[in-house]
């Protein structure tokens, strides 16, 4: 934020804002109005001649003269990019305060620019501090005392470093406060659950992980927050049957509860589900939940719409079969894992009329149990038999052609099942939006073929580890909207079907192609030339990519993840693809042996919003690394075996970085470093992981290692 | 059942004893077995009075025979009750132990007729010997009819399957034919049982002990012993009728004498007779002899005695004799609490909430126990022992909420240290991780500490008697001395966390 002020001051008098301006009004999809480089070039011409400076401060009043309605337009316009409304804010001094007015959400990357972000931006809403791994008492005291009358809706769920003082701060000022999310808050206790109960209006609350409070702290947020409609509780150790009982007595008008992992048992789900507008309700691995208990609830609820049970190991279909004779409103269920789809439980979902998505994970199904799903639901839009045992062509056949609405189906790792299935899946299912088939072997050619035929609506498309080729991946290709293709571990493919795909896939944005070692430079060209919208693309380990596919990834200007273990790339194309592609978040260049100081210091100077990056195996020294610490979104560093780190040089990124949340380093360094600074780095936030991997530089070739991990899966 | 199947034999001949002096007032004329009224319960209005007449005996029959008994147990076994399910495995385990039992008085026997010459000379000790066999038959018979007892409805129900002519008129002629032949028996049985009432022994009470434990089954209670209600002032549910007993009335000195007990030989008073027989070995070896060691024999107690009640000596108290309503007290001891409790000064004030008050000091420290754990505790103030009440409160009330105690936050306060490391979770070596829960922990016990060394009583199982307590403020070392089993870490804990104290 800082910066941006900064910049704004050296350009405030600079030309050009004629064209910007005209660029912002003349269409709304506009992907890049202006780019910190071109503004750069700006202030370099502007410095150049004082003339035309003076001619920018008379056009300038031109702007002034524009409504503040007219600004907020505008910006109501650019909400698709932040990037966009930094550059809007950077036109003139009523631009800048037209949109310190406008903003409602605040998402800063460090809580030490708290103050000076609050009073830029009186009118914020909408705090995310999820971003900032350090907010102390004194900041949340700041944003209580700042934000008083506007502030609804805060976050800091993986925020650290406050106790229930700072929460008290706000619940208590901000009266229009509505919701809150603190989890992993793993250390607040009941005092900081009693500071949220002093926040009256509180609609929606977020406990997630948060351990230490018990029973007494949910007892006080029950009291005081009775207008909750979302509640979450999710590993919440502390709280028992008593406390659930109470928020469920308290809170009338929860809509949405989430108990998953909380130590409940059958007795407080009669109170719950009394709750008369409860809609989504989630007992993940309850596992003091059990058949009996299930069944000895008696309390119906109308109101219920989403129930997930997964993972509760104690209870099968019998206790289910129990619990959804009362739900009769159910739109949704899931009960992954641990649960027989036997026959009487399939028949009790004759009873649930609006039933449209079933989530059957990692269950034991037999083909009758299918048959008899099929028979008993109305029409289902969504079905997830992921890693299912016992699904065969028979019964996915049954089912497919009953429910011919999915619109998403997930079988995954179902690995018995063949083109027949797919044949009657893409003859009857043609509104499918999202397939994911990972690992299913027997698949041929033909199944791939029709799923191109008849499926053209399909937007997802995940065909990891299949017996896919060029022919089938041709076929593909037909479904126009797709947007996302995981074509990871297919080791025939190649450019050709590449190629194909790049034509008839022009919306593609994400594209997987981990492992599939049959693609070069001329696929991935033609996929960055076709699929102009790609945000994220995986071309690990195809070891013939080179610096050739990075230069044509950069015009992807939208490219935020870039995934290139093990190619052979270097430097150079490291800063092309730096520069071109300005919201890459997501950077992992491990072994990519080439890459070396260059790179990294290209890096630095252009993709300033870097979060995460793997440079583990790289060519990289201090110099190298200490550069990166210019990117102050850089929160998640991998450095594993680089050769030319020493462990001052470490040390000294280590505290130049002020904003990492997470540091996995070779457990080597962990005595060569002080540990005064590895304390101080851990009090600012960062989490350090500490491994000690091999050094392992051979790439095994891609057959061998398929057959490696399939070995292992068996 | 149970707790008295543990019991020591000459407990269990003692509480005998005491049941059979209650037993009279069960005994009313025409119906011998008032108690089997609770057999009514089980076979409904109109069967009931044909079972009366025979079901005691049946039952009677088995208290005398040990062979007929264990027929219908195993009987019953094979079929088991429809309205009652009493339970095998206590069955199992509670003859399995008789059985035992009874081995032990075999081999008691068997030693005496052994050593049957050598005895000769040795009276006293064959005198004592006897003593225990008689103690450990009369547990036996107890045991065993309390066994039966709990099958008391189960005979019932399965006569009713069996002699369906009991019960419903007009089946068939054979078990008509039964049924005479049970009422032979039972009628024998009758007189045998008025034979032993005439003698007042101990039968009656055994029967009376029987009732109970039928009525028991019904409701799983386990028999109360009436020794062990010593600290209940009376026995309202007793309704002895007035001129049936016998009404003592001590005087006050007497009641509020420390000791009962007196030695004839130096005057030096005790609490308990067995400590004044502990005593007396010290005035020569005649009073080592085991049967001077021995309790006082039970002579008195075979011997028909009048049932002795007490009175308060307070007039205008209801528990006094002039009272218009009556109502006696049972044993010396209830005359001792009662008088203590109602109508002297009550001395003893809790150390730690400083209000309640006692005038004995068991209530003290059963009130101690207790005292300050009201830990779950409502905005409103109110003070709960229990969480679940605290909640059901809250739910109850509108407004009100949980009350976090302050030492929460103080915890959270200090630990901003460890709050950071908690963060690195991940990561091994977290070390100021480990010291917070330390510190949680470390807070949780204090109280608790506290609690010990604020009440001295807590240590009862260093504490003989309850004179000892109060001595114990003046020599604390030596009691702190006698604490040397599991308890001394706990007393020299809360010996350091009283100085602390005190310097602060």
């Amino acid at each position: 934020m800082v910066k941006s002020r900064d910049l704004c001051r050296g350009i405030d008098r600079s030309d050009g804002f004629a064209t910007l301006t005209l660029d912002l009004f003349s269409g709304s999809p506009n992907p890049n109005p202006c780019s910190y480089s071109r503004s750069a070039k700006r202030v370099r011409v502007s410095c150049a001649s004082p003339a035309a400076a003076a001619a920018g401060e008379n056009r300038s009043n031109l702007f002034d003269s524009l409504s503040e309605e007219v600004l907020f337009l505008i910006l109501d316009r650019l909400e698709s990019d932040p990037l966009d409304k930094k550059s809007f804010s950077l036109v003139c001094r009523s631009f800048y305060a037209a949109e310190s007015r406008h903003r409602r959400a605040l998402t800063p990357l460090r809580s030490g620019l708290l103050p000076a972000a609050l009073a830029r931006y009186p009118s914020v809403s909408r705090l995310d501090l999820s971003l900032c791994p350090s907010v102390t008492d004194a900041a949340l005291a700041s944003v209580g005392g700042a934000l008083r009358s506007s502030l609804r809706s805060i976050n800091l769920s993986r925020s650290r470093g406050f106790s229930y003082a700072g929460i008290e701060s706000i619940a208590v000022n901000c009266a229009a406060l509505v919701e809150i999310n603190l989890s992993n808050a793993t250390d607040l206790s009941d005092a900081a659950a009693a500071a949220i109960g002093r926040a009256r209006n509180l609609e929606k609350l977020w406990l997630a992980r948060c351990k230490m409070v018990t029973d007494m702290g949910i007892g006080c947020i029950a009291v005081g927050c009775q207008k909750l409609r979302l509640l979450c509780l999710k590993w919440c150790l502390g709280i028992s049957d008593l406390g659930v009982g109470l928020v469920a007595v308290k809170c009338k008008r929860l809509r949405s509860l989430d108990l998953s992992f909380v130590p409940i048992t059958e007795k407080c789900l009669p109170a719950v589900l009394r709750l008369p507008h409860l809609e989504d309700l989630a007992l993940v691995g309850c596992l003091s939940i059990d058949d009996e208990g299930l069944m000895s609830v008696k309390q119906e609820s109308k109101s219920l719409q989403v129930l997930d049970m997964s993972n509760c190991q104690h209870v099968n279909h019998t206790g289910f079969s129990s619990l959804l004779s009362k739900t009769p409103g159910l739109r949704q269920i899931s009960l992954a894992y641990y649960c027989k789809v036997t026959h009487s439980l399939a028949s009790s979902l004759q009873k649930l009329y609006n039933l449209q998505s079933i989530k059957l994970d990692g269950c034991e199904v037999t083909t009758s149990g299918l048959k008899t799903m099929a028979n008993s639901c109305r029409s289902l839009g969504e079905l997830s038999l992921s890693k299912c045992s016992g699904v065969t062509d028979e019964g996915l056949s049954f089912i497919v052609t009953k429910h011919k609405g999915l619109g998403k189906l997930d079988v995954t790792c179902c690995r018995n099942i063949t083109d027949l299935s797919l044949a009657s899946i893409t003859s009857s299912c043609t509104s499918l939006a999202n397939l994911s088939m990972e690992s299913c072997i027997l698949v041929s050619r033909e199944g791939f073929r029709l799923i191109g035929q008849r499926c053209h609506l399909l937007e997802e498309l995940d065909l990891t580890d299949n017996d896919l080729d060029d022919e089938g991946l041709r076929a593909i290709s037909g479904c126009h909207n797709l947007c996302v293709l995981k074509i990871g571990i297919c080791l025939k493919i190649s450019d050709e079907g590449l190629i194909h795909v790049a034509k008839g896939c022009p919306n593609l944005q994400e594209l997987d192609l981990y492992r599939s070692v049959g693609i070069t430079d001329i696929g991935v060209m033609a996929i960055a030339r076709g699929c102009p919208l790609l945000q994220i693309i995986n071309l690990s380990y195809c070891t013939e990519v080179t610096d050739h596919s990075l230069r044509s990834l950069s015009k992807c200007s939208n490219l935020n993840t870039l995934e290139i273990r093990g190619c052979q790339v270097s430097s150079s194309g490291l800063a092309i693809i730096a520069v071109g592609c300005r919201k890459l978040t997501k950077l992992d260049i491990k072994k990519c042996y080439y890459v070396d100081d260059a790179g990294m210091l290209l890096l630095a100077r252009f993709s300033q919003n870097l979060r995460q990056i793997n440079l583990s195996y790289c060519s990289v020294t201090d110099v190298g690394l200490l550069a990166l610490a210019s990117v102050s979104c850089l929160q998640n560093m991998t450095i594993l075996h680089s050769g030319g780190l020493t462990s001052n040089g470490l040390a000294a990124i280590l505290v130049a970085c002020g904003g990492l949340t997470k540091v996995k380093l070779h457990s080597s360094f962990k005595p060569l470093i002080p540990k005064p600074i590895l304390e101080h780095v851990e009090a600012r936030g960062c989490v350090f992981q500490w491994r000690d991997k091999p050094f392992q530089v051979e790439l095994e070739p891609s057959e061998v290692w398929k057959q490696q991990s399939q070995e292992m899966h068996v | 059942m149970v707790p008295e199947r543990r019991r020591p034999p000459e407990a269990s001949s003692k509480s005998s004893s005491s049941m059979m002096s209650e037993s009279p007032r069960n005994l009313k004329p025409g119906l011998p077995f008032i108690p089997f009224d609770s057999t009514n319960l089980w076979c409904g209005d109109g069967h009931g009075r044909s079972f009366l007449e025979f079901s005691p005996p049946l039952v009677t029959q088995s208290n005398g025979l040990f062979g007929p008994d264990r027929e219908t147990k195993s009987k019953n076994q094979h079929e088991p009750s429809p309205v009652m399910d009493w339970n095998p495995r206590l069955m199992l385990s509670n003859l399995s132990f008789l059985e035992q039992k009874i081995h032990q008085v075999q081999d008691i026997v068997r030693s005496i007729i052994s050593r049957e010459d050598q005895f000769l000379d040795q009276a006293n000790e064959l005198a004592a010997q006897q003593q225990l066999v008689t103690a450990d038959l009369t547990y036996i018979i107890i045991q065993l009819i309390s066994t039966a007892g709990t099958l008391l409805p189960d005979i019932k129900n399965a006569l009713l399957s069996t002699n369906p002519a009991v019960g419903r008129p007009g089946s068939n002629q054979k078990q008509h034919e039964i049924v005479p032949v049970e009422v032979a028996k039972a009628s024998q049985h009758d007189s045998l049982i008025k034979d032993l009432n005439s003698c007042g022994g101990k039968e009656d009470g055994l029967i009376k002990c029987s009732n109970n434990s039928g009525v028991e089954a019904s409701e799983p209670i386990p028999i109360e012993d009436p020794d062990t209600k010593d600290n209940d002032d009376g026995m309202d549910g007793e309704n002895l009728p007035p001129g049936s007993y016998e009404v003592l009335q001590l005087e006050e000195e007497e009641i509020l004498a420390p000791h009962t007990h007196f030695c004839l030989i130096c005057g030096k008073g005790f609490k308990r007779d067995a400590n004044l027989r502990m005593h007396m070995r010290g005035h020569g070896d005649e009073y080592k002899s085991p049967a001077a060691l021995a309790k006082p024999s039970k002579e008195a107690s075979i011997e028909p005695q009048p049932i002795r009640r007490y009175s308060c000596p307070f007039v205008g108290c209801k528990r006094n004799k002039e009272h218009k309503k009556f109502q006696p007290l049972k044993t010396m001891l209830c005359v001792k609490n009662h008088y203590k409790r109602s109508h002297c000064d009550k001395s003893y004030t809790c150390s730690r909430c400083k209000t309640k008050k006692f005038s004995i000091i068991a209530d003290l420290k059963t009130h101690e126990k207790h005292c300050g754990r009201d830990k779950w505790i409502c905005s409103c103030g109110t003070t709960f022992s229990r969480k679940d009440k605290l909640f059901g409160h809250v739910a109850l009330f509108q407004g009100h909420a949980p009350a976090i105690p302050m030492d929460d936050a103080k915890v959270l306060v200090t630990s901003d240290k460890a709050q950071v490391s908690e963060a690195s979770s991940g990561m091994p070596g977290n070390t100021t991780g480990y010291n917070f829960s330390g510190n949680t922990s470390l807070d949780a016990q204090t109280p608790d500490i506290k609690g010990v060394d604020d009440g001295h009583g807590c240590f009862s199982p260093m504490i003989l008697d309850a004179c000892n307590i109060w001595g114990l403020t003046e020599f604390p070392h030596s009691a702190y001395e006698v604490s040397e089993s599991t308890f001394s870490f706990l007393a020299t804990g809360s010996c350091n966390s009283i100085q602390r104290n005190g310097e602060n």
